[in-house]
């Protein structure tokens, strides 16, 4: 099978090449594909063979009047009025799109024409300026295909953006004609202003059978859920005005309209707000005065005050968007362009790729009934809140709205999901700003389950070559109740493991494995043989931790699932000399990492480090052979945002830091190494994710005045 | 031996690189490796007047949208208002807001007559929302109307079918044309053609209905539900089946179905083709012809080796132990299937094209759910086969909580449909899609409190901050004396000693009046005196005066320290979800009394903490 996904070794690092067996026939068949490859090579070097330029086809100096016209005779077909009840299910052919390693539709679209009728007289213009800057996105988007029968998806290049550009019978015989139109299965229109005078209907009128729409200013009764996309309307002044993204806080108005033509009726009541609220208000309109050559599009009016538009909506907390004729407005572009909160007022519309945006985190929706109390309803929001609706209506337009490219991608984007929902980009992509993305932590074990007691945990002890030190760790593990297997990674590979009779004989299975490299991340592989949850992973010198420490500390992981549970401590500190972190492993209030030499953690985080270790992190460790228990610190506080769970009192550990390079004492040169680590990896994710705490675990009667022998973990602490 | 290999193998993989470097160009126009020519697609053209073309609008008519001819919007809302009712109904033009105005938004059920057939399930229901806090037994003061006759079983055939129920609801005096009227239905049409028709005529009511076909559903308006069984549990119910989280999903089976195989008749299209996918090895998907009457009278070849095959599996055993279950569609869109598999974690992949999904106004299903297309079944095993691993992990989650927030049981069910139906009468203050779908859910993080992620516990780490720095100290005296007693003194004394302490307030719940400001000792921050009613649980009523997130609730014969209070609220900061408290008290099963215990005494464990001196979040 394809899978995009990418395909992860469940076997781990390969124990103990089987190779040499193999050797000949490998080399063999490297012969012989190098051998194939040079005679292929030969032939189309020398062979006689005309390849036409490829130049021909990318740079095409022609001009859009140049391309063909296409007669179209008064009777020929017209396609049946859009069907109301169709939905991806019954108006939708998917057989064409089909099952894809990429999970990516195709997108055909048609050669441009110009279309006339039997007069001669074209039926619109040829092409807008928008759509063929839509049609540019999309032939240049991965969804593009130029081979109409692999495409998925058709999109014609009849431009029915605006409905008032265009004949309407004529438009839609146009499309009858397309060569693949077959009742507009699998075809998608774009429309950004449907309807016209007397009814203007909220879709566009064009007759045209089962195609999809993506249009601005659909209402919820000509909407077809799932099936049609609700598009912006797109305001060309973004592409010609730059609006500087301005920073949360106080603005000069409360509200603001600056919306032209509005129905005397609305204008009124927006007055009436006025009248009430003061200047915090203000109305503008039309201006009636300008001198010639000022365009009457970038100039609003209140009074005889002229602002500029639309740098006025920056002065703005809340920007009123009204429904005019149509439901969709271009000035919603402008007011999230700038970072104004629309308060949208048109019952019914259906807000642009509302599929997928949350629109309650942009914008203030208020029934058009509702209009007078808006003061009141806008006021009630919290303060906190508008900076952040703020900044996401910013980001939709920055992401959906700033170019037709931006409205095209999104809109096939969307259709795609539909295709392929087993890879739809998820809610948070949708919505989260840059920024909230960045800050932001989704825990990928975000379900608050406590494992069962039953389930006990595995032990995992990396060694080299201390066999009388493993021993004794391996004894004295092997008295917790709570654990259900030993694991022994044996990190030598110049060295076999003693033999089966010479291990300590205990009570739960005992597996060695034989790494086939001497690399500090053999620890944290996510070994098949690992079957529980839980993992202690502990250092072959850890000798003096007592059984009741160990199995209190199982208990406080259970609690606290997704964090590092362990017992000695470290800090990072910020050096305001040297300007960078340091490694601290003194006596402080604070901790912010604990020491995998002895820690509880989820299995899953075996699994992050071995593939989803950011950066080269993971081979800088096994390069430096040092500090991978700084890396495991890092990533799991950089998935969870938690802090680690530091367990009863200090105590002396053998210098638990030194098993990495054997025989070193816990002098300077150590700690500037591990100093480094921290640095280093914090440069690596961007940020530092780790948490300082100043609190540990300890058992409940811990130190209470209270009978020794009536406690659960009586042997805590001592030395 | 392995030297001359090496040299001859570096030779020829020279040559060949020589090779390539010199017709490479032409090797890759030729389209060795790709049967198409990559480069040379034919892309839309670069027009050489692209510049010159016009905008699709004129800007002034963009900014300028309006119509002078066009009737005033009010008359164009009274106009869409007896246009769009009963197949059109939007909450716009069928539901009366203004009912819900006054008095909130309060739910009445009609009184149940004498001899009126109820189901159990129905029965259920009306007393979960007899529970809700909604609820209200005035019809005046009430905005939403659920009617005490049984709708849920509209099959005729079924024993539970209530006939007249068109005459029954006109004669009720509150019907009004079904405006802000309620109908929950589970079962509606019935063979052959299983239509959505309930029978009688819903008018402007608002459906709550299971299996729910888009082409019927009213958006905005109808709400899809879940089908769920007599059995269950009314409420709490059990917890989903999840209990570990392991990565690659370690399940015996990856999908697996196991049901009935309709050989006529609606649904039997997808149904007749399950069998294609089963490969005996980790997809099990079983099917049985053997129900309904007269079953040997349709049945086909595959009958009899199905039927075999199907006793060998035991539906709980695949359920347990799949990563997948298929979800199809039964006779009607949904069905037991996909609440059994949410609880199973069990990731149900639907096949039930134009199902509206349960509470999809609210559920991002795409999070748990795999939602397939019945046309592309035998596409199904690689899909879900490419699905990678932690996405495996975040929907087994996901299905964990869903069912725990919103489906465990009929209270939830029923009271998250009222939600729904609650935030659209204020859309400013109604709960977005990140509160539906991120733990604790909708129903328990309220959009009356706040809209704002921040101010609740439950969101810090999504939301990139945390709870604010301060606390509030919260003191409630009660003594007996009713003046200013030592206790108290020094208890505030210790407190504002704090470094975290915005502000005191002292609760004081006495018959006589607080001492005069003047007898209060002088703090470094402001002490405000709350005069309270003398309840018990005016402690945690939430007062506007409290800003901080934190709360510190003290009593006023607590003692503490000034650095215990300090270490309190720097652990309360690392767990502001949780209550961080000083004195413990435990609770047991009480095996003798069968019931819950509460002891004071030493214990290892614990389970309470006092609220005469801990943190918790205001919210």
């Amino acid at each position: 099978i394809m899978c995009a996904s990418a395909k992860y070794n469940t076997r781990g690092p390969a124990l103990i090449p089987r190779m040499k067996t193999k050797h000949r026939i490998y080399y063999i068949t490297l012969f012989s594909i190098v051998l194939l490859g040079l005679i292929a090579t030969g032939m189309f070097q020398f062979w006689p063979h005309s390849i036409e330029s490829s130049s021909d086809w990318t740079v095409e100096k022609r001009s859009v009047h140049d391309v063909p016209v296409v007669k179209l005779p008064a009777d020929s077909p017209i396609p049946e009025r859009g069907d109301l009840s169709c939905r991806m299910h019954t108006c939708f052919d998917v057989y064409r799109c089909g099952f894809n390693p990429k999970n990516k539709i195709k997108v055909y679209i048609y050669s441009l024409k110009k279309y006339v009728d039997e007069y001669g007289t074209s039926v619109s213009n040829t092409i807008s300026r928008e759509y063929n800057e839509l049609l540019t996105a999309i032939s240049d988007s991965e969804f593009y295909t130029d081979d109409v029968n692999r495409a998925c998806l058709f999109v014609p290049s009849i431009d029915v953006l605006n409905q008032n550009a265009l004949r309407i019978k004529e438009t839609a015989q146009a499309l009858a004609q397309l060569s693949r139109w077959d009742r507009g299965t699998n075809h998608l229109l774009f429309n950004m202003l449907p309807g016209g005078p007397p009814d203007y209907n909220t879709a566009l009128d064009v007759p045209r059978d089962r195609a999809l729409l993506a249009g601005g200013g659909f209402s919820t009764w000509t909407y077809r859920q799932g099936y049609d996309v609700s598009i912006p309307v797109y305001s060309p002044l973004s592409g010609e005005v730059d609006l500087p993204e301005r920073g949360p806080g106080p603005r000069r108005y409360f509200i603001l309209s600056s919306q032209m033509a509005l129905h005397p009726e609305y204008r009124s009541e927006l007055e009436a707000l006025q009248v009430e609220n003061g200047e915090s208000v203000l109305i503008l309109d039309k201006c009636t005065n300008l001198s010639d050559g000022v365009p009457a599009v970038r100039k609003r009016c209140h009074k005889n005050q002229v602002f500029d538009y639309p740098q006025v909506l920056q002065e703005s907390t809340f920007c009123v968007v009204l429904r005019g004729a149509r439901l969709g407005q271009a000035v919603l572009s402008d007011v999230l362009q700038a970072g104004c909160v629309p308060v949208i007022i048109a019952d019914s519309y259906i807000l642009p790729f509302s599929e997928v945006l949350d629109w309650k985190r942009a914008s203030v929706v208020i029934p058009e009934e509702k209009m007078p109390e808006m003061y009141s309803i806008l006021q009630s929001v919290p303060q906190r809140q508008i900076e952040e609706m703020q900044r996401q209506a910013r980001w939709f337009w920055e992401a959906y709205f700033r170019s037709m490219k931006a409205i095209a991608l999104a809109t096939l984007q969307i259709i795609n999901d539909r295709i392929y929902p087993y890879a739809a980009i998820s809610y948070e992509e949708w919505n989260d700003p840059p920024a909230v993305k960045w800050s932001s932590v989704s825990n990928p074990l975000f379900l608050p389950l406590i494992p069962p007691q039953s389930q006990a945990f595995t032990a995992i002890v990396l060694t080299y070559d201390r066999v009388e030190s493993l021993f004794r760790v391996i004894t004295e593990v092997s008295k917790v109740p709570s654990l259900s297997k030993l694991l022994v990674v044996w990190n030598n590979q110049n060295k076999n493991p003693p033999e089966d009779s010479l291990w300590p004989k205990i009570r739960v299975p005992l597996k060695v494995v034989r790494t086939a490299e001497n690399k500090l991340s053999n620890r944290f592989f996510p070994y098949d043989e690992i079957e529980t949850e839980a993992v202690l992973a502990i250092d072959d010198d850890i000798i003096m931790l007592t059984s009741d420490e160990l199995q209190f500390g199982y208990e406080v992981w259970r609690e606290f699932p997704d964090r590092l549970v362990g017992y000695p401590g470290r800090l990072h500190l910020w050096d305001h000399e040297m300007n960078k972190w340091k490694y601290e492993s003194e006596w402080t209030n604070e901790v912010s990492m604990v020491l995998t030499g002895a820690a509880f953690y989820h299995k899953y985080f075996n699994y992050l480090y071995t593939y989803k270790m950011p950066g080269d992190i993971k081979n800088w460790v096994d390069a430096h052979m040092n500090c991978e228990d700084i890396a495991m610190n890092f990533l799991v506080a950089n998935v969870t945002g938690k802090s680690v769970i530091k367990v009863t009192p200090r105590k002396k550990f053998k210098c638990p830091e030194c098993t990495a390079i054997d025989g070193l004492s816990l002098d300077q040169t150590h700690m500037v190494e591990r100093s480094e680590c921290i640095n280093k990896f914090a440069s690596v994710f961007g940020t530092m994710p780790l948490k300082v705490v100043e609190h540990r675990a300890d058992p409940v009667l811990y130190k209470d005045d209270f009978p020794e022998k009536l406690k659960s973990f009586p042997n805590i602490g001592s030395l | 031996m392995q030297t001359r290999k090496k040299y001859i193998f570096l030779t020829f993989l020279a040559s060949w690189l020589l090779l390539f470097f010199f017709g490479g160009d032409q090797l890759r126009r030729f389209g060795f490796f790709s049967e198409r020519k990559a480069e040379a697609r034919r892309n839309w053209p670069r027009w050489t007047d692209r510049s010159l073309l016009k905008s699709f609008a004129d800007p002034e008519e963009l900014q300028s949208d309006g119509d002078p001819s066009l009737p005033s919007p009010r008359a164009q809302r009274a106009a869409r208002l007896s246009v769009y009712k009963n197949s059109r109904c939007r909450m716009e033009t069928c539901f009366d807001f203004s009912r819900c105005e006054k008095r909130g938004f309060k739910v009445f059920t009609y009184p149940r007559e004498r001899d009126q057939p109820l189901s159990e399930s129905y029965g259920k229901i009306l007393a979960s929302i007899k529970r809700s806090r909604y609820y209200t037994p005035n019809p005046e003061e009430a905005c939403l109307f659920i009617l005490s006759i049984d709708t849920l079983d509209r099959d005729h055939l079924s024993g539970q079918y209530v006939r007249n129920v068109d005459e029954k609801i006109r004669s009720f005096p509150l019907w009004n044309g079904g405006r802000n009227h309620l109908i929950f239905n589970l079962y509606s049409g019935t063979w052959p053609s299983y239509t959505e028709d309930l029978g009688f005529d819903i008018g402007q009511a608002i459906l709550a209905k299971a299996s729910f076909y888009t082409k019927s559903f009213r958006p905005g308006f109808d709400i899809s539900i879940p089908l769920f069984s007599k059995d269950h549990p009314q409420r709490g119910g059990e917890r989903g089946w999840l209990y570990q989280d392991s990565i690659p999903p370690k399940k015996k089976y990856l999908l697996v179905f196991k049901g009935k195989r309709y050989l006529t008749g609606i649904g039997s299209g997808t149904r007749n083709a399950l069998h294609h996918i089963h490969n005996g090895k980790d997809i099990v998907s079983l099917t049985t012809c053997k129900h309904g009457k007269d079953w040997e009278k349709h049945k086909d070849v595959r009958c009899d080796k199905d039927n075999v095959d199907y006793e060998k599996f035991d539906y709980q055993e695949l359920l347990h132990n799949s990563t997948f279950c298929i979800v199809p569609r039964g006779r009607r869109l949904g069905s037991f299937r996909f609440l059994e598999a949410l609880q199973a974690a069990c990731i149900p992949v639907l096949l039930s094209d134009g199902w509206e999904l349960p509470f999809a106004e609210a559920i991002d299903w795409g999070k748990a759910a795999v939602v397939g297309n019945e046309r592309l079944l035998l596409q199904i095993p690689s899909a879900v086969r490419c699905i990678h691993p932690e996405r495996v992990l975040a929907f087994q989650q996901q299905t964990q909580f869903l069912w725990d927030a919103y489906f465990s049981s009929v209270d939830k069910i029923v009271h998250t449909t009222l939600e729904i139906i609650k935030d659209r009468l204020l859309p400013h203050r109604s709960r977005s899609r990140f509160l539906w779908n991120t733990l604790p859910g909708g129903l328990l993080a309220l959009p009356d409190f706040s809209t704002h992620l921040g101010d609740f516990p439950f969101y810090y780490l999504q939301h990139g901050s945390g709870p604010s720095e301060k606390f509030t100290a919260f003191i409630r005296a009660v003594s007996l004396a009713c003046s200013l007693s030592q206790p108290i003194l020094r208890l505030i004394q210790a407190v504002s000693g704090s470094q975290y302490c915005a502000q005191i307030l002292v609760l004081w719940s006495c018959e006589k009046p607080p001492p005069p400001s003047g007898k209060w000792p002088q703090t470094s921050v402001p002490l405000t005196i709350i005069q309270g009613r003398r309840k018990l649980s005016d402690r945690f009523f939430p007062y506007t005066a409290i800003q901080t997130d934190a709360v510190l609730s003290l009593d006023e014969h607590t003692s503490l320290s000034t650095s215990e209070v300090d270490f309190a609220f720097v652990v309360w900061r690392s767990f502001p979800e949780r209550i961080v408290g000083f004195p413990t008290r435990s609770h047991f099963w009480d095996a003798e009394q069968r019931r819950w215990g509460y002891t004071s005494k030493w214990t290892n464990e614990l389970s309470i903490v006092l609220t005469a001196a801990a943190f918790y979040h205001r919210y």
